[in-house]
């Protein structure tokens, strides 16, 4: 029966590489069930990606699908196929390491502390910069709010949003 | 004050930033081991219930599970202090409680296979509150807590261990009074410090009696520690730490989850991970102590407190490790927030069926001032008697003591905050706002505002040991071998910093160690606020040593004395000459310089913060809003100041003043069910809600610190929740006396819902 059902599969452009995966049940393969945090970050080895609630509560895991925002523990793979997925990874420039410069604002305002929700954090700031790319600080607070952080580096992240805008807060 | 120095007070870098924000810092469920299992806990739906029966057989032959533990397969291993609670026992004593354990291929079959277990209850009566759980004929928990009190004792801090505050002559106090006042308050809303990771470890065992733990901890060599004693002493433990996705104190301890882990790697002979799920982390790990207090204290006209007496009541949920300790460290803490001669306070730690207490920033002095400043509240407005005023004359002075954790009493040799304490005021504009007690500071429509404020102080700046390694390597550059891990304060980086300093090296030559208890002496951790001084003093030690050494090795090559030498970018010099000179490697190329040092406990020193608050209420719906804060310290000498300041931003979150405002547990009080075991239904505080910060921080050098610096990195959150009470009061104009301050509860002091049986309140 499964011999005569065409294996499917899906491609997802993850930080600009095309990967082919395939649909099944077994190691190295996607199911249908399976969130985009899960195959980021168990299929792929990409576990910069952060899975906190697990509830689409609190944003750390946050990637960009086709650049806007997604919580990738509420999306599932299979609905991701041929589109282009962003993770903390791809933000630094690929050949030669440099830190995108909402990192580097990130590093100059030590704008994390214990950092695991940093990069849900960074992602949201990310989407928010391409399509605001000179914000208020109203906004940033606004695009950051469905993001979660326990230690409070709220007041250093926004910052350094702001910083990366060219704007100093 | 930063001048002299190359690197301390400066903005450097934090060392971990980039693999932070590149996503390549890999905490622990970022590990993947090959071979490795997956462990998940079957928890009790019961809050008491005998375990009669549990039928493995359908799980066991689920396809991919490859262990399946219950409390008949397992060792006798127990934590809890004293040792009485097993890993897995044959009773189960909250909701949440490990039943089973399972160990499969993945996550999901792990999963599956839970449902697959039958177990057999016999359910017994639980309770669920302290007070009910004294009375006679309560459930009893366990059989060697009669009662269900829980012996006093700490065997950590010595045969004295600080178990109550009692000194003088209360009677004779309370004549002395100008206002005598009583009532019952507690601080209970058992808020979850809640770290965005869950608490988790991944096990391997290496029979006979072997294992390697990769913890998610503040303090990963205290795993070491810890464990050793749950496994009997029979067990080898190796605590491997990384990158800790924040704790507050919380992760201190994780020792079920470790040993679920252990136990399941034990039987498949594979590395297993167990994390828990988000669920799991808010409903069956540890929480805040529950507190609640009955009690009077007296004082004169003067703000001179002449009495305090009371029965301090704590919930320790189904089984205490460490909250005889928090218990002392608060008794130890209330003497440094309050000046007074007479004091009767006698602690019960009660066990209840619900989660077990563990550590959370504050550890013990928050939760026992959020309770006994309301109380003394209640006689300064009697008096009429500025609380900023009253807190600001009765915090410890040099020259004042206190009885510490340890029971031993110790004369404060640290600075005077009294300055820190005006300038925060002045920052505030307290003077300009203050109107009495019970005034709004200013009256808008159906809007009003109030304030507060609250003190903390904790002398564990200098508490328990820590030892380093610092080698020089011929090249110019150093490692530090400390099992420091990092949770969020920075602290790695601020080591680097000061070894920089002192050996006058660029920053980047610097590195440290992994935090692998097989490799690197003891360490405590960074817990309460004894990063700086206690830690920093350890490490600067190990590198005066090294440098000692190193100019033992190169002073007969530049024929001079050794403490005629001094170094800078690897590079030793003769001070008086520096054209002599040689490059670190005249120390010999085949050989490194290795230096040690040890820090021991020192309790004649305590930090302090005052926190000032302002919300505002909103009359119609009851709504309290945080409007703004001025945090108030002294550091000594600021190491890192933007690390500083997201230490002191955090007094909000993790348990802090949010949990004056809407932060709370519930638990159902006829189930024992966690009600908001999640992040939506557990509030917390958005982007969008920020209040204005401001941070004020003197630098006052502590001659003892090469440095000169204390941390405060711990009590940030601890003054806030009492303040917030007493700036929500003095808005609606009549006393809160419940955490949190929710609008059901303002409308209710506002008579406009129907009132409901208060737990506590002014006698």
């Amino acid at each position: 029966m499964k011999k005569t059902r065409k294996q499917r599969k899906i491609i997802l452009t993850v930080n600009g590489k095309p990967c082919d995966l395939e649909i099944g049940d077994g190691p190295g393969l996607v199911k249908p069930w399976d969130t985009l945090a899960h195959t980021l970050r168990e299929t792929l080895g990409l576990t910069g990606t952060k899975v906190s609630c697990d509830h689409g509560a609190c944003g750390a895991c946050t990637v960009l699908l086709e650049g806007k925002p997604v919580l990738s523990c509420m999306t599932l793979s299979v609905e991701c196929d041929k589109k282009a997925v962003t993770t903390v990874e791809g933000l630094s420039d690929p050949r030669t390491g440099t830190l995108d410069p909402l990192q580097q604002a990130f590093v100059d305002h030590t704008a994390f502390q214990c950092g695991f929700c940093t990069p849900g954090i960074l992602m949201s700031a990310k989407a928010l910069l391409q399509e605001i790319p000179s914000p208020s600080e109203e906004e940033v607070k606004e695009a950051l709010s469905g993001n979660f952080c326990r230690c409070i580096s709220h007041y250093q992240v926004v910052k350094a949003v702001m910083a990366a805008s060219g704007k100093e807060g | 004050m930063s001048e002299k120095y190359r690197y301390i007070g400066k903005v450097t870098p934090r060392k971990d930033a980039a693999d932070i924000l590149t996503g390549r810092a890999k905490f622990l469920n970022d590990i993947k081991l090959a071979d490795m299992l997956y462990g998940k806990v079957l928890r009790s739906p019961h809050p008491h219930a005998l375990v009669k029966k549990v039928d493995k057989s359908k799980a066991k032959n689920l396809e991919g599970v490859r262990a399946v533990l219950s409390w008949e397969d397992v060792p006798n291993w127990k934590g809890g202090t004293p040792r009485r609670t097993r890993v897995l026992d044959r009773k189960v004593r909250f909701v949440g409680d490990a039943v089973a354990l399972v160990a499969a291929t993945s996550e999901e079959i792990a999963k599956e296979a839970l449902r697959l277990i039958d177990v057999e209850y016999e359910v017994l009566p639980a309770v669920l509150d302290m007070e009910e759980a004294l009375k006679p004929g309560a459930p009893q928990l366990y059989e060697e807590y009669p009662g269900n009190v829980v012996t006093p004792g700490v065997p950590f801090f010595g045969p004295k261990s600080l178990q109550e505050v009692v000194m003088g002559d209360v009677d004779k106090g309370f004549q002395e009074a100008d206002v005598i006042t009583e009532g019952t308050y507690s601080y209970e809303n058992i808020p979850n410090p809640m770290p965005p990771e869950a608490p988790g470890a991944i096990a391997l065992w290496e029979d006979p009696n072997k294992v390697t733990l990769w913890v998610s901890n503040q303090a990963s060599y205290m795993d070491k520690v810890t464990l050793f004693h749950v496994f009997n002493r029979e067990v080898e433990v190796r605590s491997i730490g990384g990158p800790c996705g924040g704790s507050y104190g919380s992760k201190f301890m994780s020792w079920q989850v470790q040993a679920h882990a252990v136990l399941l790697s034990r039987a498949t002979k594979k590395p297993v991970k167990l994390c828990m799920t988000k669920e799991e982390h808010l409903a069956a790990f540890t929480l805040r102590p529950g507190s609640r207090m009955s009690a009077k204290v007296g004082m004169k006209k003067d703000g001179t407190v002449t009495a305090v007496s009371g029965r301090w009541l704590i919930d320790t949920g189904y089984y205490s490790m460490t909250t005889q300790s928090q218990v002392a460290v608060g008794c130890g803490e209330v003497q440094i927030m309050v000046r007074c001669a007479n004091w009767n306070l006698k602690p019960t730690i009660v066990c209840t069926n619900r989660n077990a207490s563990g550590i959370v920033r504050g550890f013990g002095g928050q939760e026992l001032k959020c309770i006994l400043i309301p109380l003394l509240s209640l006689a300064m407005e009697k008096l009429d008697i500025d609380p900023f005023e009253f807190l600001k004359k009765n915090y410890v002075k040099p020259g004042d003591g206190y009885f510490w954790r340890d029971g031993i009493w110790y004369t404060y040799r640290g600075v005077d905050y009294t300055e820190a304490m005006e300038k925060g005021a002045e920052r505030f504009g307290w003077k300009e706002k203050w109107r009495g007690w019970l005034k709004p500071s200013l009256v808008n429509g159906t809007k009003r505002r109030g304030v507060g404020v609250g003190v903390h102080g904790n002398a564990d700046i200098g508490e328990d040991a820590s030892e380093a390694y610092v080698r020089l390597h011929p090249d110019g550059t150093a490692m530090i071998t400390s099992c420091v891990t990092e949770h969020g304060t920075g602290q790695r980086s601020n080591f680097v910093k000061m070894v920089a300093e002192v050996l006058q090296v660029p920053l980047e030559n610097v590195s440290l160690s992994p935090a692998d208890s097989l490799i690197t002496p003891y360490e405590f951790g960074p817990a309460g606020s004894r990063g700086t001084y206690a830690i920093g003093s350890a490490i600067i030690s190990a590198a005066e040593d090294a440098r000692r050494k190193l100019f033992e090795l190169v002073a007969p090559k530049l024929e001079a004395a050794p403490e005629d030498l001094d170094t800078e970018d690897g590079v030793v010099f003769v001070k008086s000459d520096p054209q002599r000179k040689l490059p670190w490697k005249a120390m010999g190329i085949d050989r490194t310089c290795t230096g040690y040092g040890r820090f021991d406990p020192d309790y004649t020193l305590s930090n302090c913060m005052m926190s000032f608050v302002e919300v505002e209420v909103d009359m119609e719906t009851g709504k309290v809003t945080l409007v703004r804060v001025v945090n108030a310290t002294n550091a000594g000498q600021v190491i890192d100041p933007q690390g500083l300041e997201g230490q002191l931003n955090g007094c909000l979150g993790s348990a802090g003043i949010d949990s004056a405002l809407f932060e709370e547990t519930v638990i159902d009080p006829s189930t024992g069910h966690t009600l908001n075991a999640n992040m939506i239904d557990y509030k917390w505080r958005t982007f969008s809600e920020l209040p204005i910060i401001d941070n004020v921080v003197l630098e006052t050098p502590f001659a003892s610190h090469r440095f000169h610096a204390v941390g405060i990195g711990e009590v940030a959150t601890s003054p806030g929740p009492s303040a917030i009470l007493m700036a929500a009061s003095n808005a609606v104009g009549a006393w809160l006396h419940e955490y949190p301050v929710t609008p059901e509860r303002v409308l209710r002091v506002l008579g406009k819902v129907a009132p409901r049986a208060e737990k506590g309140g002014a006698a």
